[in-house]
């Protein structure tokens, strides 16, 4: 008969790739600390509830089929390292797909490198400045500490561009602007780069010629509280970046000390007979705790930092956007004075002032829009970033828990030798 | 026999009280508690191991705080502390009374119930004249020619388990010191996503939650570090035990080295004997040297030494043959209690590594679910 505890939790621990039935789901109520596990399957039932990606997996899928029916997918992969005599960088694969008719093709793939992304952002946020530009990851590494070519690196610069461009996708204005569509589509990026083609909008024409040099009395009350919600939510971030780090700092000095503890017991080991397979488990068992620990270590520099970073810069932006719109609105109001200072009969305001209104409320309005579409996907993204981080802290501890269980067979059955039979009844099987 | 262990704080002095209950006739007897002193403790295994050479002796726990992970427990009067040191007590009288030989010994029992004047009666057997210096002692373990083999090994031994429990305990204080980091940074997320979820409307409540998980969790580490200090008090006991193995380990060679010398002795008293009877001289001896140089000495004299060395001679032999006896007998016990001791560590020993294990295991549980809850509750 296989031990109670040998029954492999495997299948519902590794990854979240195998989507839940309904059944299961309903099945676990977390009420207060009672916990009710599921029958069947599993024989040991330590396994975790289906983990949460998997769970968010299934949710997403309902929110796409919900919202409007997508024409345009667009996915960076497969970067490759290019060596040239003058310098050495790397170049991202861009997919795209879309029936709309501004594309010529219905499928496109092009290689780009990070100084065309930020070409890129350059020019949208030139063509369109009214809206809210998504933030690329940090341009400049430090050499020495970072290596700019290291699968890790690459790999997590491939995931921000990835939800760069996945986010221009969404926007219904940004999708359609020109310099994205020659991004995605051309052959010779340089060659239309050199071009110097400005493209703008008629928004961003007209913002253009903004003059500074306005002083915004008082900010309408609306844009005053994002202001002062980006403010706070910038610093609360940085705050948690901060924790975050000293976390992984703490957790690496945990681990070096755990990775000296383990062999201990196996120098141990070497000196007893009875006792020496035990204690060899438990070495065993403590080395697979530091990998495991190891293993999520990376997971929360990969994932969890960047993500951080990149809402804060995020906000930056969108503060500049702020910014901005106070200017247009300074202009207008700035004119809106003079014009009632001239004193003139005729009630009718001149071309320029209203020009400037219209400019000013259409900025409003992009900038509203955009800003609850914002607060939507920041919801989402931060929902996914905190139960992915759950989830794999839930990974870490389960392999763990295996680890330290598979001990216990070790312990039992020499005890059953000498007419002790010492049951192990886990508790969550009562 | 069944004895409890009490603590009273008195000042700077901690006095421990007990009870013993005893079966006398299928009746339980209360008998009268008393209040103890650790040194009075340290007063009744130094009297058992003069009287049980031969006998792996419990070995009491520490007197300071050693292998401390935190500062602040070092401290000797520190409740936790002294808690663990009186279960340690606890279980130091526990295994002598459980032990077939040493729980039958009148000072054991007197150490139970004789309230006033026990030291004084302890102090009267003269056990303390009784004990082996240190210095004979070294000098044994470095001049013993023909020890037992087995006790070479359970030297060796001893010696590597000493010091593999000591490398062990060190670091797993360092490991508890630097897990304790871990989960107190954590704690300073508590505030700031409590912080952060006031501005927020919809993630509100996901990120409180999130906040008070991260408070609970830090403030879990006190606990979790109090269960591996049981652990490290099971590892310190075999690590002290180690001790006591040397302990016997040196009274063998004692033993055997005090064997050897007399057995040396002997032959040269036999060796001089039977010079003097033939008139050979082949051994250098003072008298040797002065006869010949002044003469020889008369056939009375030399009759008179002959009759002396025969009855060192046999009084010699007697000597051997009673210390062949003891030495024998000596290994014989010494050996059956040891493995007594073996099987006892291996039971002992992985009963702690099981605990050590389930608890383990219950904190990743736990874990797993909290996590779990937390997923479900942000949803």
């Amino acid at each position: 008969m296989p031990h109670p505890l040998a029954g492999s939790s495997s299948e519902e621990a590794v990854g979240g790739d195998s989507t839940p039935s309904p059944d299961l789901l309903m099945a676990r109520s977390f009420g207060d600390k009672d916990l009710i596990l599921p029958n069947g399957g599993t024989p040991a039932g330590t396994s975790s509830p289906a983990s949460s990606s998997s769970l968010l997996n299934r949710l997403q899928l309902d929110d796409d089929i919900d919202g409007e029916t997508r024409d345009l997918f667009v996915i960076v992969d497969d970067p490759k390292k290019h060596v040239c005599t003058m310098e050495t960088y790397i170049t991202y694969r861009i997919t795209t797909k879309s029936t709309r008719v501004e594309f010529d093709l219905p499928e496109y793939s092009v290689r780009r490198r990070y100084q065309d992304f930020d070409w890129l952002r350059s020019k949208l946020e030139e063509s369109q400045p009214t809206h809210l530009i998504p933030p690329l990851p940090e341009k400049f590494v430090v050499k020495g500490v970072v290596d700019r070519f290291s699968e890790e690196f690459v790999e997590t610069r491939r995931k921000a561009l990835d939800k760069f461009l996945k986010r221009i996708t969404d926007h219904p204005v940004l999708s359609f602007n020109e310099h994205f569509n020659v991004f995605l589509t051309a052959k010779d990026l340089n060659a239309y780069k050199k071009q110097g083609i400005a493209l703008l909008t008629r928004m961003g024409e007209s913002v253009k010629h903004v003059t500074g040099g306005y002083k915004l009395r008082t900010r309408p009350l609306e844009f005053a509280a994002i202001g002062d919600y980006l403010d706070t939510f910038a610093l609360k971030l940085g705050t948690i970046d901060r924790i975050a780090q000293r976390i992984i700092k703490e957790e690496i000095e945990y681990l070096v000390e755990l990775r000296e503890y383990g062999p201990v017991y196996s120098t141990w080991s070497a000196l007893e007979g009875e006792l020496a397979e035990p204690l060899e488990g438990v070495s065993a068992c403590i080395g697979n705790c530091s990998t495991a620990l190891e293993e999520l270590t990376d997971d929360m520099t990969e994932d969890f930092l960047p993500v951080l970073r990149e809402y804060i810069l995020y906000s930056d932006s969108m503060k500049s956007v702020l910014k901005k719109r106070d200017q247009v609105q300074a202009e207008y109001e700035a004119k809106l004075e003079a014009v009632a200072l001239r004193k003139e009969d005729r009630p009718k305001v001149p071309a320029d002032v209203e020009k400037c209104q219209d400019r000013m409320e259409c900025f409003n309005a992009d900038l509203k829009a955009d800003m609850e579409r914002w607060q939507n996907n920041k919801r989402q993204d931060f929902r996914q970033l905190l139960m992915g981080m759950a989830d794999k802290n839930i990974q870490y501890y389960e392999k763990c828990l295996m680890a330290w269980e598979s001990i216990i067979p070790l312990l039992q059955e020499k005890q059953e030798a000498n007419g002790f039979q010492l049951v192990f009844i886990p508790w969550w099987s009562l | 026999m069944y004895v409890f262990l009490f603590l009273k704080n008195n000042f700077s002095v901690v006095l421990f009280l007990f009870r013993s209950v005893e079966h006398t006739d299928g009746q339980s007897v209360l008998t009268d508690s008393l209040w103890r002193r650790y040194s009075e403790f340290e007063l009744l295994r130094n009297y058992l191991l003069v009287y049980y050479p031969h006998i792996v002796v419990p070995p009491l726990p520490e007197k300071r705080a050693e292998f401390v992970w935190h500062k602040l427990s070092a401290d000797n009067m520190d409740p936790d502390f002294v808690e663990r040191r009186r279960i340690g007590l606890e279980n130091f009288l526990l295994r002598i009374a459980s032990h077939p030989i040493l729980c039958r010994d009148k000072i054991f029992y007197l150490f139970l119930t004789q309230e006033g004047n026990w030291k004084e009666t302890v102090n009267e057997t003269g056990f303390q004249l009784k004990a082996d210096s240190r210095l004979k002692a070294l000098n044994a373990t470095f001049r013993v020619k023909n020890p037992d083999k087995r006790f070479t090994d359970l030297k060796h031994y001893s010696d590597e388990l000493q010091s593999v429990i000591s490398h062990l305990l060190r670091v797993r204080a360092r490991v508890a010191d630097r897990l304790y980091g871990v989960y107190k940074v954590h704690g300073n997320y508590g505030r700031v996503f409590s912080e952060w979820s006031a501005i927020e409307k919809e993630m509100g409540d996901g990120l409180q939650s999130a906040g008070h998980h991260m408070d609970v969790y830090a403030s879990s580490i006190d606990d979790i570090l109090e269960d591996e200090e049981h652990y490290a008090d099971q590892l310190k006991e075999y690590l002290f035990y180690a001790e006591a193995l040397r302990a016997v380990c040196r009274k063998h060679e004692l033993m055997q080295y005090d064997l050897e010398m007399a057995a040396q002795d002997l032959a040269s008293k036999k060796q001089q004997c039977e010079e003097l009877a033939t008139g050979t001289v082949r051994t250098f001896s003072l008298k040797g040297m002065t006869t010949k140089l002044f003469g020889q000495e008369t056939p009375e004299q030399r009759e008179a030494r002959i009759k002396v060395l025969e009855e060192q001679i046999n009084e010699g032999e007697q000597q051997l043959k009673s210390k062949n006896l003891e030495g024998r007998e000596f290994v014989k016990n010494a050996w059956a209690d040891i493995e007594r001791f073996k099987e006892q560590k291996n039971r002992d020993l992985k009963e702690a590594l099981i605990s050590y294990a389930v608890m383990q295991i219950s904190i990743r549980l736990h874990l797993v679910w909290t996590n779990s809850y937390l997923c479900l509750s942000e949803l």
